[in-house]
């Protein structure tokens, strides 16, 4: 029997995770993520790690930010109504340049949504969900595989920039069971040592701090530059995307996450009906591929943004675009029988194509 | 080769079991295959359903609008979903709990199986899943009958080990009611 896996989305990105290293896991349940701390305090504590499920997901985040903060691989996951809660947490790592990944399957709407797939929290994600203008890198996996795939490369992502890394994903990606590799963790050698870790004096005359408070004169100006120049240098060096058909297209799709899936099949049927259109999925929603939209849209004019919301990512494509594209959207914005069926995007690209 | 399937029914069934089986059976297969369960506040006597794609080539889609073949095991299930089935399609419903006398599309064949009174007969009316899982592969032979049982071996836990041999008869029970009536 080969070594491929039927599993889980919420289980692939915690075995992902397990592989990469993490040791530490702190959550609080929330549907349509529980397979994450479910899977986490089964597995964590006999890899030699600790799962803990915190009184609130308040706790929970500043358990992280311990962790982190003593030079531990550390996970969290929560669904959006948590990582609201979370949001001061993920600040104070921001402004104190801790490493962590945080997943969050999103739901549907504000308070407490529903709990089918939904795109609603692009916004909160890509934007900064807390205080003080800060990113996170922002993952948008589309299978079971990427899930696995992608916990990995967050953490290693968020080791060298020294940031949060936020895996965004949602009920179709996480509950939804495909076939999975589980391919082995093969760490990058140049990352940075941990020698900012809070782990005691260790002979050092200074023990190290970990902190987002600057008061000399100068000294916050300074920190907060040095994190824009990082934000930059990830803009610069982190875009993943994936293009399809984008040589001969008269019309572009983009969309992220699950809405791609259901995409890529609209696709596939546009083009055996003749209708010439490419697709563009961001992989990371920051950085955003802001140079692979300009480029595309000076060859083909048109593309459809298609999100499980009301449009949000709509408005980076349109900062992206090539000032003579016509950005158009199509949304559904989540709830039981909201699902956008692959005839029903066919439908709007042949739409959209034609006028 | 693409197939896909939606299975509905009441939660307690074993609709999202009988899903899980033959998504984990085409893997084995080495096959491509995607299991995505309809997500909601199903409980026993609720509605249960997902959508099963099994395929040779990469899944795009595991949302399906209008599948080729339904499993559906009971009334409610039948007259929701039959509708949707795309045309040229195939409806296996569970005789036992539903009938088709408004399932008049000309476009869509029909397989009447008494799920429910065959999984009787062979010890356990829970097996009906099973049953109709057994004439789903006769008539759609997407994946081996052995994988599939290979796959319980997997799919049905520790504590229920003791089970697989009666679901491995009601496996049989249906594949042969499934390729003895090959619906026109």
């Amino acid at each position: 029997m080969s070594n491929r896996l039927f599993v889980k989305g919420n289980e692939a990105v915690c075995m992902g995770a397990i592989a990469a290293g993490c040791r530490h896991y702190f959550g609080y349940p929330i549907t349509p993520q529980n397979e994450i701390p479910e899977f986490m305090s089964r597995e964590l504590p006999g890899a030699g790690g600790v799962f803990l499920q915190a009184e609130s997901e308040v706790a929970a985040i500043n358990m992280v930010l311990g962790a982190s903060a003593a030079g531990a691989r550390v996970m969290t996951s929560s669904s959006g109504p948590g990582i609201s809660l979370k949001a001061e947490g993920i600040s104070f790592m921001a402004g104190s340049e801790l490493p962590a990944v945080i997943v969050n399957m999103m739901r549907g709407g504000p308070g407490l949504g529903g709990i089918d797939a939904s795109q609603a929290d692009y916004f909160q994600a890509v934007k900064g969900c807390g205080h003080g203008g800060y990113r996170l890198i922002v993952l948008a996996p589309y299978s079971v595989q990427e899930l696995y795939d992608l916990a990995m490369t967050a953490f290693d992502l968020a080791d060298r920039y020294l940031l949060p890394v936020m895996i965004l994903g949602d009920a179709m990606i996480g509950q939804m069971k495909e076939s999975l590799i589980p391919r082995s963790y093969d760490p990058p050698t140049d990352l940075p040592e941990k020698s900012w870790a809070v782990t005691g004096k260790q002979g050092r005359a200074q023990g190290n701090t970990v902190k987002s408070l600057y008061l000399a004169d100068g000294a916050l100006e300074a920190h907060n530059w040095k994190l824009h120049g990082r934000y930059q240098q990830i803009q610069q060096q982190q875009v993943r995307c994936e293009t399809l058909g984008l040589e001969d297209a008269e019309l572009l799709i983009t969309a992220f996450g699950s809405a791609a899936r259901i995409a890529k099949t609209a696709v596939e049927m546009a083009r055996q009906s003749g209708l010439k259109v490419g697709m563009i999925r961001p992989i990371t929603l920051f950085p955003f591929p802001e140079k692979i939209y300009r480029q595309a849209t000076e060859r083909c004019r048109r593309i459809l943004c298609v999100e499980l919301n009301n449009g949000q990512m709509v408005e980076d494509v349109r900062l992206s675009v090539d000032r003579q594209a016509e950005v158009r959207f199509y949304g559904r914005p989540g709830g039981t029988g909201s699902m956008p069926t692959p005839e029903e995007l066919f439908k709007q690209l042949q739409k959209h194509y034609k006028d | 080769m693409s197939e896909d399937v939606f299975m509905a029914g009441f939660g307690g069934q074993g609709i999202l079991l009988i899903g899980n089986l033959l998504g984990q059976a085409a893997v084995i297969a080495d096959l491509n295959a995607s299991f995505f369960p309809a997500y909601g506040p199903e409980k026993r006597g609720g509605a249960a359903m997902c959508s099963v794609i099994v395929s040779d080539r990469e899944i795009a889609s595991p949302v399906v609008g209008q599948p080729s073949t339904g499993l559906l095991l009971n009334q409610q299930a039948l007259d929701k979903y039959y509708p949707q089935l795309r045309s040229g399609g195939l409806c296996i419903y569970n005789s036992s709990l539903g009938n088709a006398r408004s399932c008049q599309r000309d476009d869509v064949r029909l397989l009447a199986v008494p799920a429910n009174e065959i999984a009787t007969e062979i010890g356990n009316v829970k097996l009906a899943n099973m049953v109709m899982l057994g004439a789903l592969l006769a008539c759609k032979p997407m994946v081996a009958m052995d994988k599939v049982k290979e796959a319980l071996e997997i799919i049905i836990p520790e504590r229920n080990k003791r089970f697989v041999p009666a679901n491995r008869e009601a496996l049989d029970r249906g594949y042969a009611l499934g390729s003895k009536r090959v619906p026109l």
